[in-house]
Formats: C-alpha cells, structure tokens, sequence
C-alpha cells in the first residue's frame, strides 16, 4: 500500500514527489496499465500475418522492444531542443558522490545558470531534500522497485518540474551501473560519475555504461594517496570502450578539478547539441 | 533487474500486435537478444514467467534467439566477432569498432490464435 495517501498501490508503482510538498504526489501508472494506448500505431504498419498453421496464425514484428522508451525519449530530446535546455543524464554506482557533485555544481553556478534537478531513487526523499536546500526546483521520482529511470518517467517529471529556456537539466539516475544504460531518456549528454575506491576496472567491468557515455567524471580524486587506483588505466580502459571519452578528475569534497567540470556545463548547454 | 521491465515490455508489444489481428490469445513468441543488448538471457527467461501471468501471453511458449557480435574496424574495416566491447581489431589492434550485430532486443515474430 503506498504509504503516503493510502491509495492501495503496491511498490511497483512510480511516485513523483517534491520536496515540502510531501502531501501532494503524483503515482504513474503500471506499465502495463498502458497497454490499450495506441498513440504510435503509424510505425507498426508492416506487420505480416501468414497463415494458419497448426500452432496459431504467425505475425511478423521485427521490432525493438524498447521502441516505446526510445520514441518517448526522442519527444523528450525535441523538447529539450526546442527550449535549448541541456539535460544531463548522471549515471554511475551507489555512493560516488552524484549528489554531492550536483550540491556543489548547483551553489557554485547559481547565478550563472538556471537548474532544475530530477533525481532517482528507489524510495527516499533523501536527495531530493539535499537539492531542495540549494534553493533549485527539484522533483524526486521514487521508482519503487525499479532499478532505472526511463523516458515516460522523465516526460511526467518534467511536465510537473515545468525547467525554463535555456536552462540546465540535471537528472541524477538511479545509482546502478548496468540497467540505466539502456534506457535512453532523451538527454543531451550522458555522464558516467565514478569514484576512486571504486577501482579502476570499472570501465570493461561495466562497458556498456561506459560505451554509451559522453563524459567521465572520477571523483574523490583527494583519496588518491590511499588507495591502488591507477588513473592512466582507467582511462585507457574507458578508451577501449569508448574511443572519445571526455574526463573530468575533480574532488567534489575538496574542490580540487570542480572548474573544468563547470566550464563543460557552459560548454554544453545553451546551445543547440 | 532491468528484465522484468523488458519482459514486460515484450508483452506489452505482443498484445499491441494481437489485437490487432484480433486474436484470443499468443501461443509463441521469437525474441533476439544480442550478446551486447545488455539482457541476461537467464534473466529474461525468468522475467518473462512472471510478465506472462494474466496477460494475452499466458500459457505461451517463447524462444529466446541469441545473437552473436559482429563488428567492422573503425580504422582498418576488418570485419570480425568479438567477444567483448573491449576487444582490439585482431588485424591492426584498433578499438571503437562500429558494432554491426549483437546489440539487439527484438520481438521477431509471434503465433496467435
């Protein structure tokens, strides 16, 4: 049952919630509850049906099973686009420091630039909360059990956050480095976040993460003198994966590397990608 | 466990099809899955028992096709299989490889009744 209003709805469901806001909600329906909408029946046209057999009547699809996120990211992007809002998608593992890195960027930037954040978890409200006290718009989508933000999430977030023209759209994902790279949101960039105690083999440990990121932040760079973490390698590895793959090394704790990272956001947003 | 969502959607485009030919119900499915498609097949196939229940799809039977990776080298055009994201060209030692199969997650076809 959810625990905010009672409603009956089990944990599969998605909430949208903002921060001092908690009474008010949003819950997106299952997927499946979507299942007679036809809104995209053009591109399914070529079916074939051949005939009978003793095992039923074979119909032809061919088709992507994930067409549906993909086509509702591509409306996403055209939004995006038409605003000139840059969306980063931020990708990477529990713990590396994406809300903290977001924190910091957000308090730095602030006057130059206009943020509006989506952040994925689970069940808390506890990031949400941690952007809310920079002062920026946030909504939290709380994904239940899922492991991943997807593009239908991301249209219902952004139609409840309303982000401005030429603003900066952080979406911080699920902390997951395996399901989250398939499921295309409409983002202008994605970055993949890791830390340094996280090793440095992440890259061909999780490649495709890796194979579909634009940038590679490694943060915590102050614990260097710590831990075994060869930066050469990692990058290389990254490399292997994804030839022309972007880094940042930066210590969001210290703030040692944080002005690159700042001038790649100027770089990459209020302009047409 | 990005599976269930994926079974999920499976069935979802299965019962789009079928009621469009008006069928009762979707006795088989045939679903590709590339190695690189980032879908464990073990997974999928435990997915999809639960995706199935009280949908057009119960009681069906599905084939999972793997696909097998073939890529071209961005730098020499060598045309091989490798056996991960991260494998050199064999010919010129080259990465970043265009990947021209293994990458997908396809509904191919389906039987109705």
């Amino acid at each position: 049952m959810c625990d905010t209003c009672g409603c009956g709805e089990g944990g599969e469901t998605i909430i949208l919630r903002k921060p001092g806001r908690e009474g008010a909600h949003i819950h997106l329906e299952g997927e499946h509850a979507h299942h007679h909408e036809h809104e995209h029946e053009h591109e399914h046209e070529h079916s074939h049906v051949h005939p009978q057999d003793h095992r039923g009547r074979e119909v032809v699809i061919e088709q992507n099973i994930l067409s549906k996120n993909d086509l509702l990211a591509e409306r996403n992007r055209g939004y995006f686009e038409a605003k000139k809002i840059a969306a980063f998608n931020l990708v990477s593992s529990p713990g590396s420091g994406k809300t903290s890195l977001l924190e910091r960027t957000i308090t730095a930037m602030k006057g130059k630039k206009d943020f509006f954040v989506i952040e994925g978890d689970q069940q808390t409200m506890h990031d949400a909360d941690r952007i809310h006290a920079t002062g920026v718009p946030v909504i939290q989508i709380n994904t239940g059990n899922g492991c991943h933000l997807d593009a239908r999430m991301i249209h219902e977030a952004v139609k409840e956050l309303d982000p401005g023209e030429d603003s900066v759209l952080m979406i911080e994902n699920v902390g997951n480095l395996v399901c989250p790279s398939l499921f295309d949101l409409g983002e202008s960039k994605r970055i993949v976040v890791m830390s340094v105690p996280e090793g440095d083999d992440k890259p061909i440990k999780y490649p495709t993460m890796f194979q579909s990121s634009d940038l590679c932040i490694i943060n915590k760079t102050d614990l260097l003198p710590y831990v075994d973490f060869d930066m050469e390698k990692v990058k290389n590895y990254a490399r292997q994966v994804k030839p022309e793959m972007e880094f940042i090394e930066l210590s969001v704790r210290t703030g040692e590397g944080m002005e690159p990272w700042y001038e790649w956001i100027e770089k990459n947003s209020g302009v047409l990608l | 466990m990005h599976e269930l969502s994926i079974a999920m959607s499976i069935v979802e485009l299965a019962e789009e099809y079928a009621g469009k030919e008006h069928a009762e119900k979707v006795t088989e499915l045939e679903i590709e899955v590339g190695d690189f498609s980032g879908v464990v097949i073990d997974a999928l196939e435990f997915a999809m028992e639960e995706a199935v229940k009280e949908s057009i799809c119960q009681g069906a039977v599905w084939k999972i096709i793997p696909v097998h990776p073939l890529a071209r080298c961005g730098s020499c055009g060598h045309t091989y299989h490798p056996d991960s994201l991260f494998q050199p060209c064999p010919a010129c030692g080259g990465y970043g490889a265009e990947i021209l199969q293994g990458e997908e997650l396809r509904l191919r076809s389906i039987l109705v009744e």
